[in-house]
């Protein structure tokens, strides 16, 4: 297990890599919320979720929703780690004529089933998955990354209450919590806190981690899958931009790719030297 | 004579039993919108949402990524009016294969009042790309309409009113998308209308014959894609024109015709409808006459619109 979590961690350090090099090709995109979700995307995808790079729309695998879908550069670069379409697609996000849109678009990027992007919406569709797949009576489960921020949306706690009134067990929700949103702090521009509480309130099963423990992540995604009855919220505490200082904890990095002056020390700090 | 929602609930229930993949939604207003008719038939294929219209319509895009066919329906001003933001992202950027069958359309909700009155579900929801938009004339075509919804793959929304409304097409009749059709024939004006308008149209083109007015009535049940082709060969044949429809005359079918007119075949036209303004309370009978959704004023409009014709 050790072993698998030291792989996990290093294989977040090269998505990190990536994210910073593609947000610096693109100059356009967001760097703080892509750095702060990207260890759950990497355990997401090299540990938990049965998938299949070579068959995208593969009947049995399992859902992913990146409702907070501004962090596309994290999944992107998963997507394409994974194999699901070549890395030198990532040197064209947002550019025209690339599939790779500033929001996540299921019409053009392998490996992504909905589109996703304005805040809010995610987990409904999550849900939907979640009832679609146990009327077949498929075991395959659905998994939503949500930001703290886009709890403010109303529609997140109308699709909290018609999770649990449905009891989807087989739908797990992440939440980014990394406190900043565009305008500052989370909990000054509409406080949501207690996040865990207002879960706990509509009925869900809890479990409170640290976003970027790598085995604290694995541990969770575990646990979640035996929790029945009820759909899964972790609540992952996270730093925005986590792991280049330059960008740690600043909201005005929400919006704002690395220019060429930060990108050495960028990479310098993600551990790499090419 | 049946309401389209009534038709609806039949159509629906029926293709329940032909195709597992469909599944409904509806958000506390299945006993009006009569999705409880399919419910109660399949009632592990239903999904109530609760008064909560932006989820359920992510939820059903959510059904249609896994394979479902889902019909959500409530009143169009809740499906289209609160839901439309949520059908833009999440149906039909996507192209999600999901059906929003709106009822209570238009001014004939009746005694609820503006509020509940959608005077513009067609043109909000006609602006969106990718979206098809289908209002039935009668139960007939409803019931025809909601099964090419069914077989087409991607965002229907279909508008369908809640009282009784007299029968246009026959038993059996068959419904297209995208193809509009000639009721009546005539040479001296043309009827372009759509849902209840078009029964009205035809009563309309009876009592101008008289007159010696012949009236030509070309039913719309798809307003997006619009049949150009039938709409042009009026305009060209009869060359005046006038549109009705239980709608704001600004962005439905009257707006889509002036599109298509203005820039294909020029032709002095007149359009009947809700003349921007909200609706108010009262009965279905008088609010038709209160707007001047009737056979009444259409002849006026016929009279006037030939007699600028000379």
């Amino acid at each position: 297990m050790k072993e698998k979590i030291a792989d996990l961690e290093e294989k977040a350090r090269r998505l990190r890599v990536s994210i910073v090099k593609t947000l610096h090709k693109s100059q356009s995109g967001h760097t703080g919320g892509s750095l702060s979700a990207i260890d759950m995307v990497c355990a997401l995808y090299f540990h938990k979720m049965r998938h299949n790079p070579e068959e995208p729309s593969w009947d049995g695998r399992d859902r992913f929703v990146l409702s907070k879908g501004h962090a596309a550069p994290a999944l992107y670069v998963t997507l394409a780690e994974c194999g699901y379409f070549p890395a030198e697609d990532l040197m064209m996000l947002r550019r025209l004529g690339s599939h790779l849109q500033g929001h996540p678009d299921s019409k053009g990027t392998p490996g992504v089933d909905v589109c996703t992007g304005s805040l809010g919406q995610g987990l409904s569709m999550a849900n939907g998955m979640a009832l679609g797949l146990k009327l077949d009576g498929k075991e395959n489960r659905v998994y939503a990354v949500l930001g703290d921020g886009e709890l403010q949306e109303g529609q997140i706690w109308e699709a909290a209450m018609a999770a649990a009134h449905y009891k989807s067990d087989n739908l797990c929700a992440l939440i980014d919590s990394n406190g900043l949103q565009i305008d500052g702090e989370v909990s000054k521009v509409m406080n949501v806190a207690s996040i865990s509480d207002k879960f706990k309130a509509f009925g869900w099963h809890v479990i409170e981690i640290d976003g970027h423990d790598m085995g604290q992540i694995v541990k969770a995604l575990d646990e979640a899958e035996t929790l029945k009855g009820a759909p899964t919220a972790i609540v992952a505490k996270t730093v925005k931009g986590k792991g280049v200082h330059l960008f740690e904890n600043k909201a005005s990095y929400h919006g704002v790719t690395p220019n060429d002056e930060e990108l050495p020390e960028a990479l310098r700090c993600l551990g790499c030297c090419d | 004579m049946i309401a389209t929602r009534d038709a609806y609930g039949e159509a629906l229930a029926e293709l329940g039993g032909e195709n597992d993949k469909i599944v409904a939604l509806d958000a506390d207003l299945s006993g009006s919108t009569k999705t409880g008719v399919f419910a109660k038939k399949f009632p592990t294929r239903f999904f109530n949402m609760g008064i909560a219209e932006a989820n359920m319509v992510g939820t059903a895009a959510g059904l249609a990524s896994v394979g479902k066919i889902p019909f959500l329906s409530t009143f169009a001003i809740f499906a289209a009016g609160r839901g439309w933001e949520q059908i833009r992202q999440a149906v039909a950027y996507p192209k999600a294969n999901v059906k929003i069958v709106a009822t209570h359309g238009g001014i004939t909700v009746g005694e609820d009042g503006g509020s509940h009155q959608s005077v513009e579900d067609i043109a909000i929801m006609r602006a969106i790309p990718n979206m098809t938009v289908i209002v039935p004339a009668d139960g007939e075509e409803t019931k025809g309409a909601i099964r090419a919804a069914a077989a087409y793959k991607g965002p229907v929304y279909v508008r369908l009113g809640r009282n009784k409304v007299a029968n246009v097409f026959p038993a059996g009749h068959k419904f297209e998308i995208g193809k509009g059709c000639t009721v009546v024939e005539g040479t001296d004006l043309t009827f372009i209308t759509t849902g209840l308008m078009t029964a009205q149209a035809v009563i309309a083109a009876e009592k101008l014959k008289a007159e010696g007015i012949s009236a030509r009535v070309v039913h719309i049940g798809t307003i997006k894609p619009l049949d150009k082709e039938l709409v042009i060969q009026a305009a060209q044949e009869t060359g005046a024109i006038v549109t009705a429809e239980e709608h704001s005359v600004i962005g439905g079918l009257g707006g889509a015709v002036a599109e298509v007119l203005a820039e294909e075949c020029p032709t002095i036209m007149k359009r009947v409808g809700v003349h921007d303004r909200f609706g108010t309370s009262g009965k279905s009978d008088e609010l038709l006459k209160y707007f001047g959704l009737n056979a009444e004023t259409l002849i006026e409009e016929a009279r006037e619109i030939v007699s600028r014709k000379k």
